[in-house]
């Protein structure tokens, strides 16, 4: 039965933001209770619509609505496997984050019940976002996650935080205008063959001359690739990370900058399956660059959220490398990816950020022994680095290895310089461990407290999440597979057949 | 006796269609009431009156014009001198609703102490005796309603015009009020005066260029009507230097008006010294006007020579959207820098004007240039009254405080005052959910209809610096601290009150529901002959 559930899910957390902004400003923890409360709203719904989706297939979830007629756009949501995966991780992440920043947003530039309101407000977006099945209302949402986002960066952080919030904006706002061209570009073409309309479905079947396609598919592959980010148009994003609270980088890379990588799944691949085969191996260099140039300044970085940052850029270069090679496995792997990058990177992040803001610095130099004196704490940094390593046994694990199985059934070279990637992050994960947890006790950590509930209820689901799906990953890859082959059979590639040829007794 | 009747016999009047002109008569006749009043009417009264006055005849003029869209009727009226075709009451419809807002602004008195935006006596020398004489006895000039009048009247005419004689008088009509409406502002007069002076200077240079222009085309095809000037294309043999030198004038005259690049150097010295509430009344209404004067020009009269000034437009549209974005960033007055932002529109506008995607050369599904220039027009005109509406809100000792630096912590001060002016920054820079996205949408797509996707990948990459001094304000709002000696913000009559509420709204609906005002532009049509 189609009752509107994704418009319910899009307005609940809007109606949210609303009712957190009309709390009068005394009033600042019923500000955030209400918040919470709508945000696990949201994500009991969307648990619901994920099981309905599982059981019952995507039709009761489509809706379709003429917009802007003029234009051919539609109000049109609908669900596929990458989507739902993405849906819950937002849905997931949302309360996290405001469980984990309950206290963060008291020294902001503004009121402490505007940065729950922003969150919500980014989180129906984004919802709006993964739910998208027409072009033109992917890009007005893809656009309009700028304006929380940059609210939320620039209105609470450290020092930088004004530059780092322009920063941000400007670079998606290049992305996102070039990828405008495109989308007129795509108005255009649909125009000439008939009755405009920006339908997925029927953009999909647009003919388009090699040139045209190419150039399209630059304008939207180029957006992404700064949202996502890839090498070399990552540089806003440590600056970002960097500034802006635990809360909102959680935000950023978990969930804004997986619209970049989800964009090219359902985009580029689905829109422009020729040119994306086209600009396979330029793509699939940046990547591998992304993956080993990522890790290697991660290293050699000496604030903790600036490397973790960094960490996120190398992750998303596996992402990236997953989807343009083109089999079912690194695009399974890749989506997987996002969902687990999502939680491992929330951990590191949400542990970072309690620690940083016991000691008031982000600099490695400046700790040393808390394992010592905060056990806890540094349990769960170590576990948050681990699982962002892709230790066997915790989920990013599986997404990491199918990813570089799947390219290395295609790209031989490309996945084998790409192992180096897991090599190195081992490396600046221990050597971050190493060096703020371990050793004697610095001044200035002697007093540090352990966790306390509250934080360690924010990071629970998140350990749960990491732990059960390192060890039994099907459900969410049930949900993803049917996806990924409909994308490989649009795209027109199959899986490269097995040099040994499966027999009946190894099956 | 029948001497007598003779020559009355060869005389045929003039057929006038009184109905379909009605909504420019109301708006001439009601300004020459104004005029009577200001003769007859003890000064007093005379606020009063001319507002109601102007005020009425806005709306009947408004309401006869819609329906007459209504009747979907469309001619050439008026032996053929004026065009009531669907983009000319489009526009018309669009003039009026801004005027109303303007006006609304022009009457306000309650921001700067019970006194107007505008000079009590412009005949007292600034700083003299006798200005401060008349201060005190709160003269107002209420003449500024009539001329206000008389510039829509023109501006409307000049959007119909069907004859380039007509044109020019039109170009006359509304031009000349606007010069004295620049120099008439109650603060920083000198300031004023200067603008005035320039504009009228250099209006006057460029309507020289303009008549020249004219002479040279009825020198060409021997007829002023723009129908005749496109019949003669494809008849006349021979003439081509005439033709070409006769369009680059006339181009040059009405580029001028809509402020494009290199034609656009008054913009900011006029914009920033003028009264805001005429400067808002002038960025969004003579934009109108002169943009669709420019397109039913070329489109008309000379779209049969359309690859021969196409290239030269090309060269203007980008200029113009380049030069007006970068040099804007380096502004630090509010109201310039919205006035090198209203110049970068008229060149995002000038990319659908030469896309040329019309019906008649093969566009049939997609949008049409005249219909997305007519959107644009409306999405931009309303948030630029608006936001010029809050610029008069920033006030200090000295009137507007309008240098940027100024404006610092204006959020903390007045977060819904900030939090408009944001959104209406929002919507210049064309961030989508707001009106100037959906009118750039438009205008792109009609661009690139028409062939010319370069000037859209200009365009998005123009946007993008055009970005950076619009979110530049915004963080100069919300992210800087607010200085002791901060601006104040007036507290707003009703007048400016309701034209910043209806700015807003416009810009909200037409952000996410643009759908009835895309299909009424879409009904306009094309321009007939």
């Amino acid at each position: 039965m189609n009752i509107g559930w994704l418009t319910l899910l899009l307005l609940l957390p809007f109606v949210g933001a609303i009712a957190t902004m009309l709390v009068p400003k005394a009033k600042g923890l019923l500000a955030k209770q209400i918040a919470l409360g709508f945000s696990l709203v949201t994500l009991v719904l969307t648990a619901i619509v994920a099981i309905g989706y599982h059981r019952n297939g995507a039709e009761d979830y489509a809706e379709t609505y003429t917009w802007i007629k003029a234009f051919g756009a539609h109000y049109a949501l609908g669900l596929d496997g990458v989507s739902v995966v993405l849906l819950v991780l937002t849905a997931l992440l949302s309360p996290v984050v405001i469980i984990a920043s309950w206290n963060d947003a008291q020294n902001g530039r503004w009121s402490e019940k505007s940065f729950f309101a922003w969150i919500l407000g980014l989180e129906a977006l984004s919802i709006g976002v993964f739910a998208a099945t027409d072009v033109f209302l992917f890009y007005v949402l893809f656009e309009a996650t700028l304006i929380p986002m940059y609210f939320l960066i620039g209105g609470f952080g450290g020092p930088q935080r004004s530059y780092a919030a322009v920063k941000f904006l400007l670079y998606s706002l290049l992305g996102g205008l070039l990828m405008l061209a495109s989308v007129v570009g795509l108005y255009v073409v649909s125009a000439k063959q008939g009755t405009p309309s920006y339908l997925l479905s029927d953009m999909m079947k647009l003919d388009m001359s090699q040139n045209t396609e190419r150039w399209l598919f630059l304008g939207f592959m180029f957006a992404f690739a700064v949202k996502a980010p890839m090498v070399p148009f990552h540089t806003w994003l440590p600056d970002a990370a960097g500034e802006a609270t635990p809360g909102t980088s959680v935000l950023l890379v978990g969930i804004l900058d997986k619209i970049g990588t989800f964009g090219m799944i359902r985009y580029c691949l689905g829109l422009f399956p020729n040119a994306s085969q086209w600009a396979t191996p330029v793509v699939l260099v940046l990547a591998l660059i992304s993956v080993l140039y990522g890790a290697l300044l991660a290293i050699g970085q000496t604030d903790i959220k600036r490397l973790i940052a960094y960490t996120s850029i190398s992750h998303f270069g596996f992402i990236v490398m997953g989807i343009f090679a083109l089999t079912s496995q690194g695009l399974t792997g890749s989506t997987l990816y996002m969902f687990n990058h999502g939680l491992s990177t929330a951990a590191l992040f949400l542990v970072a950020g309690y620690l940083v803001h016991r000691r008031g610095s982000a600099r490695i130099a400046d700790y040393g022994g808390v394992e010592k004196v905060a056990p806890v704490l540094a349990g769960t940094f170590l576990f948050a680095g681990l699982s962002s390593l892709a230790l066997p046994g915790l989920s990013p694990f599986i997404s990491e290895f199918m990813v570089l199985a799947g390219t290395f059934s295609r790209h031989r070279a490309i996945a084998v310089i790409a192992v180096v990637g897991i090599v190195l992050a081992a490396l600046y994960i221990l050597l971050m461990y190493q060096r703020t947890m371990t050793g004697p006790v610095r001044d200035g950590i002697g007093k540090l407290k352990d966790l306390n509930p509250r934080e360690l209820l924010a990071i629970a689901p998140l350990v749960i999440l990491i732990i059960g799906l390192g060890i039994y990953p099907k459900p969410i890859v049930d949900i993803i597979k049917p996806a990924v082959e409909a994308t490989m059979q649009h795209v027109g590639v199959t899986d490269p057949a097995p040099e040994i040829p499966a027999t009946e007794g190894q099956k | 006796m029948s001497a007598l009747l003779l020559p009355l016999a060869d005389f045929t009047a003039p057929k006038i269609e009184y109905n379909e002109l009605a909504p420019l008569l109301v708006v001439f006749g009601a300004a020459c009431v104004g005029v009577l009043v200001e003769a007859f009417l003890p000064r007093p009264l005379r606020h009063l009156v001319q507002l109601a006055i102007t005020v009425v005849a806005v709306v009947v003029s408004g309401v006869l014009t819609g329906i007459l869209m209504n009747d979907n009727k469309e001619l050439i009226a008026a032996q053929g001198a004026i065009s009531v075709d669907g983009p000319a009451l489009f526009t018309w419809l669009i003039l009026l609703a801004l005027t109303l807002i303007s006006v609304l602004l022009f009457a306000e008195r309650s921001i700067d102490g019970g006194l107007s935006a505008f000079a009590g006596q412009a005949a007292a020398v600034p700083g003299s005796e006798a200005e401060r004489e008349g201060t005190a006895a709160r003269i107002e000039h209420t003449e500024i309603f009539p001329l206000t009048l008389f510039a829509v009247g023109g501006m409307m005419l000049f959007a119909a015009s069907n004859d380039l004689l007509v044109l020019f008088v039109a170009l006359e009509v509304f031009s000349l009020p606007l010069y004295l409406l620049c120099g008439l502002a109650r603060r920083r007069r000198l300031i004023s005066q200067e603008a005035a002076m320039k504009y009228f200077l250099l209006g006057a240079f460029s309507s020289a260029f303009l008549l020249f222009g004219i002479a040279l085309l009825y020198g060409y095809a021997g007829t002023m009507s723009l129908g005749g000037i496109s019949d003669s294309l494809s008849t006349q043999t021979g003439g081509d230097t005439i033709l070409l030198a006769g369009t680059g004038l006339l181009g040059v005259g009405l580029l001028f008006k809509v402020g494009a690049v290199p034609f656009h150097s008054w913009t900011p010295d006029v914009y920033q010294g003028a009264p805001t509430p005429v400067t808002g009344f002038m960025a969004a209404c003579t934009k109108i006007a002169a943009f669709v004067g420019l397109m039913r020009v070329f489109y008309v009269a000379l779209g049969g020579t359309r690859w021969d000034w196409a290239p030269m437009m090309w060269i203007v549209a980008i200029l113009t959207m380049v030069v007006g974005s970068i040099v804007a960033i380096t502004q630090t007055d509010v109201k310039r820098m919205l006035a090198y932002s209203s110049i970068a529109h008229a060149g995002f506008l000038l990319t659908a004007f030469v896309g040329l995607a019309q019906v008649g050369s093969g566009v049939h599904n997609g949008i049409t240039s005249t219909q997305a220039v007519l959107f644009y027009l409306v999405a931009y005109g309303f948030p630029t009254i608006g936001a010029f509406a809050v610029v008069t809100l920033v006030r200090d000792a000295g009137g507007e405080a309008t240098h940027l630096s100024r404006w610092a912590g204006l959020g903390k001060k007045s977060p819904l005052l900030a939090g408009i002016f944001a959104f209406f920054l929002l919507s210049f820079a064309g961030i989508p959910l707001t009106a100037g996205f959906t009118g750039k949408w438009a205008v792109f797509s009609a661009a690139w209809t028409g062939g010319a996707w370069p000037l859209v990948v200009v365009a998005v990459l123009s946007s993008l610096v055009a970005a950076f001094f619009y979110v530049r304000v915004i963080v100069l709002m919300f992210f800087s601290d607010l200085p002791a000696d901060a601006p104040d913000v007036a507290l707003p009559g009703w007048q400016t009150t309701s034209a910043v509420a209806l700015g807003l709204a416009a810009t909200v609906v037409l952000g996410l529901v643009p759908g009835p005002v895309l299909d009424l532009a879409a009904r306009a049509g094309e321009f007939i002959r």
